[in-house]
């Protein structure tokens, strides 16, 4: 078999992503890093809930009065609807249609670039006020946790815009649709994360 | 690369089958998402009500972890069985969150400052 093979929708396999042992192998690596991912998360959520509010004697700092419900909810929709968008990626690659493939990956990089401008315009606008990585306990559980997160965003668009660039003439096959498909699970798992921090870190932030 | 895999082509109602069940497959996924929003909206609604901190506390908590779940399962597709060492997949992530829970929990009850 040709790596390179051309499809027809006809023959298009049902699981492309899975239908060689490079994509069977990927799936199951990418699962395993998504798992030592969540431990490393979970270590820097647990030190934010353990430092939040912690600081010098006088900080005026408190969780409370600090975050914005308005600015985390678009944020939230930003990253929430990007997520949708790589699912009707994986749709018309199901239905062996590159066109919509790359259509919809470049709106979830859209999304999630509008996604970060937030997050920057967000750490900005703290640094401003006197809200360093530097200030306290707190502020720097803060920023290492949303900031980690952070990071994972801006690998996750340079990751689906490197595939949208390199293989916009060649077309979909078997060589790129594992790609695409762990790049979208990838970016599942950023979203997934997200659920927790707008949870644990705004929402319980704002409840005090 | 597997030398051995071959690649039959559908016949046309195969093909239109496949198409219509990728398509009813895509509208479980929208209407998923749907619940994602809704889900959202409450948790943030619930929030800037402004009720008992105690109470609204453990509901977000519950909520976050439907959701987590659902894309878990349905965009990130574990409910698929036929996945290639989709067992493996399953324990690796599951204890994963095992050891994320002990974490939480040895940081918020045992560390103090």
């Amino acid at each position: 078999m040709d790596i390179n093979q051309k499809f027809t929708p006809q023959n298009w396999p049902k699981h492309a992503e899975t239908a060689t042992q490079e994509g069977k192998n990927k799936f199951v690596g990418l699962w395993i890093f998504l798992a030592s991912d969540t431990v490393l998360f979970a270590s820097v959520f647990a030190t934010y809930l353990a430092l939040k509010d912690q600081g010098p004697v006088g900080m005026e700092f408190a969780a409370k009065d600090l975050y914005e419900l308005p600015l985390a909810f678009a944020m939230t929709m930003l990253l929430l609807f990007s997520s949708l968008t790589s699912v009707y990626a994986m749709y018309h690659m199901k239905n062996y249609n590159f066109k919509g493939v790359q259509t919809w990956m470049a709106v979830t990089v859209l999304l999630g670039f509008g996604f970060l401008c937030l997050e920057i315009y967000e750490f900005n606008h703290y640094v401003h006020i006197g809200f360093g990585y530097t200030q306290s306990a707190y502020s720097s559980a803060f920023f290492t946790l949303v900031g980690t997160h952070g990071l994972h965003v801006v690998i996750g668009l340079v990751w689906i815009s490197a595939l949208i660039i390199r293989n916009a003439k060649r077309g979909l096959n078997l060589y790129n649709a594992p790609k695409y498909f762990m790049a979208s699970l990838y970016w599942h798992f950023i979203d997934v994360v997200w659920v927790f921090i707008f949870t644990v870190v705004y929402l319980m932030g704002v409840l005090g | 690369m597997a030398h051995d895999t071959s690649f039959e082509t559908r016949s046309h109602v195969q093909h239109e089958y496949d198409r219509e069940q990728n398509a009813k497959y895509m509208k479980n996924q929208v209407t998923q998402f749907a619940i994602m929003i809704f889900l959202t909206l409450v948790a943030f609604a619930m929030t800037a009500a402004g009720y008992a901190p105690n109470f609204i506390r453990p509901l977000v908590l519950l909520l976050a972890g439907v959701q987590v779940v659902q894309q878990l399962y349905s965009f990130m597709h574990m409910e698929d069985k036929t996945a290639p060492h989709i067992g493996i997949v399953q324990f690796f992530i599951w204890s994963g969150a095992l050891i994320a829970f002990t974490f939480f929990v040895a940081f918020t009850t045992i560390i103090w400052w």
